[in-house]
């Protein structure tokens, strides 16, 4: 079918009332909006994950808390499963985004990587991060994304050991965490240069800060996450004989 | 042994290709010379050229950081090779490339003239105005804060250094890099040019244009003229971002 005014911009690059597309805007700024949610998202999700340093009830208290207790008796694990579809689409949203930034031939790879090697600039570098990361995370982001999505009840501070020691998913999950702070802390850098968030009187300055800041706060998140990961280790170890059962709330 | 003891030796590396002679190969050449105090790569490449080897093709016009035709990839680095003393390289060895990205015409030497024309004929960087100028009245006065910025963004002397230090630009062929958004942005601030922000997207509203960068500030980090590329483009994408 004959659609006049894709046809047209398609042999002009513009619309039938002359004008280039708007949607590499529209675009551009959805990337920046979905990478800034999902940096939120995380930057809260790897707290909440550490509760588990407080202790097993912590934890346990946190997950209820999300499966809406203490107003549905229980908890409804299906809370969780539509939060998990919310990041998702998120997620899927922000990747398809992406993919027009990623080397899209092996030419384009191999200039850049050569470009890169010759210039060795610190902004140039932590791009590749970027591109590695996001790359490792259409894959690790996806399998944490549907298992959370379709098996939220088994969230808690027996079954997500269980899950990450005796079914063997710690090496996902490091390699995730890693990539996903990395990822999240060079984006958000890059949001603020991008639209000039934190210019002030000084930007170059300010650039340095953002920087700096950014940087140290990678380093804490990187320390929470693998503390939490080697803690939820360690719980998985010792409950592995009694791998399947769940977490029985103390009561005071 | 250098000519004066107190005096060092420094090497100068240099990449050789001439792309129109089919015989020849890219390869890199060392020269050991002497550095005189205060010597910069000019006077540098201008002692191999008149004492070594007639044959090293290299750009210069004003020596003195203004024409934007000596920019060359120095220890990795693009720069203008006028303006960087040899001095600097504590261990005295220097490579010399050509600048990525423009067209190689030999050795040292690239167009990077053709490609400024094409780029401000497309961006169409001259003052769009219906007005039309009375030379016996005085002219409308400008804020000159306004002023100020346009002639800080001015200053750009087309060394192409800003593209040359673009992985984007590598990558993508089309972009037109911070020499162009920084052109447009010229045009936008100045109140003389009656264009609309409708208009300047027309120019830069897509992935050549501004929302190609990456902000990966190759562009900012190595310009020699210090021009705020990082907040120009920023101001750019924010203008162009809200466009109708
Ligand atoms: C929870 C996961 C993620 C978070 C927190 C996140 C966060 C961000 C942020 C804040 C940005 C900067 C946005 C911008 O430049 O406008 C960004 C950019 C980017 N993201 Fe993500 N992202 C995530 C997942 C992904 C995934 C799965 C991919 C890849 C498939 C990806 C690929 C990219 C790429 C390539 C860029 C660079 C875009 C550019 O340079 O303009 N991201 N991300
Ligand atoms: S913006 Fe700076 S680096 Fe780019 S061409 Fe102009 S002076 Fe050179
Ligand atoms: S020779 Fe003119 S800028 Fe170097």
């Amino acid at each position: 079918m004959l659609n006049r005014e894709y046809v047209t911009e398609l042999l002009t690059g513009k619309d039938t009332t002359k004008h280039k597309s708007r949607m590499p805007a529209r675009i551009d700024f959805l990337q920046s909006v979905s990478g800034l949610l999902l940096a939120l998202f995380i930057l809260f999700h790897l707290v909440f994950e550490g509760s588990i340093l407080l202790g097993k009830e912590a934890m346990y208290r946190l997950t209820k808390m999300f499966e809406g207790e203490p107003f549905i008796e229980g908890g409804e694990p299906l809370i969780i499963s539509v939060l998990a579809f919310i990041i998702f689409a998120l997620f899927i949203l922000h990747a398809g985004i992406a993919l027009r930034k990623f080397p899209s031939s092996y030419r384009e790879y191999r200039r850049y990587i050569e470009h890169k090697a010759l210039l060795n600039h610190n902004d140039t570098n932590l791009w590749y991060i970027q591109i590695t990361t996001g790359f490792i995370m259409f894959f690790l982001g996806s399998i944490h994304l549907y298992m959370m999505m379709t098996q939220p009840e088994n969230i808690g501070p027996y079954a997500s050991s269980d899950r990450i020691y005796s079914d063997w998913m710690w090496p996902m999950y490091l390699v995730l965490l890693i990539s996903v702070v990395l990822h999240a802390g060079i984006g958000v850098y890059r949001l603020i240069i991008k639209w000039g968030w934190f210019d002030g009187k000084d930007p170059r300055g300010n650039r340095q800060r953002s920087r700096k800041i950014a940087k140290v706060l990678v380093g804490l998140y990187l320390l929470l996450g693998l503390a939490s990961l080697g803690t939820y280790m360690k719980i998985g170890y010792e409950h592995q004989n009694d791998y399947g059962k769940r977490y029985v709330e103390q009561k005071k | 042994m250098p000519e004066n003891e107190n005096y060092r030796e420094i090497e100068i590396t240099v990449f050789r290709y001439n792309p129109q002679d089919k015989t020849s190969k890219p390869e890199y050449q060392t020269y050991t010379l002497t550095e005189t105090p205060g010597m910069t790569l000019y006077i540098a490449l201008i002692q191999i050229w008149s004492k070594m080897d007639h044959d090293l093709s290299f750009d210069f016009v004003c020596r003195a950081g203004i024409c934007g035709s000596c920019s060359m990839v120095v220890n990795g680095k693009p720069r203008l090779a006028c303006k960087t003393r040899t001095s600097e390289f504590e261990d005295g060895k220097i490579t010399l490339l050509p600048l990525p990205v423009f067209k190689h015409i030999k050795d040292l030497s690239v167009d990077t003239g053709n490609w400024m024309n094409e780029m401000s004929k497309n961006l169409e960087s001259w003052i769009h105005t219906q007005e039309e100028t009375d030379l016996s009245r005085i002219e409308k006065p400008v804020d000159p804060a306004v002023a100020e910025e346009v002639f800080e963004l001015d200053r750009c002397i087309e060394c192409g250094i800003c593209l040359a230090s673009c992985s984007t630009k590598v990558m993508r062929e089309d972009f037109v890099g911070a020499v162009g958004l920084n052109r447009v942005a010229r045009f936008q601030l100045d109140p003389h040019d009656q264009r609309t922000d409708e208009d300047f997207y027309e120019l830069v509203g897509d992935e050549n244009g501004v929302f190609g960068c990456m902000s990966l500030m190759g562009c900012e980090d190595h310009c020699p003229k210090n021009l705020p590329l990082q907040t120009k483009i920023a101001y750019m994408r924010r203008k162009m971002v809200k466009v109708k």
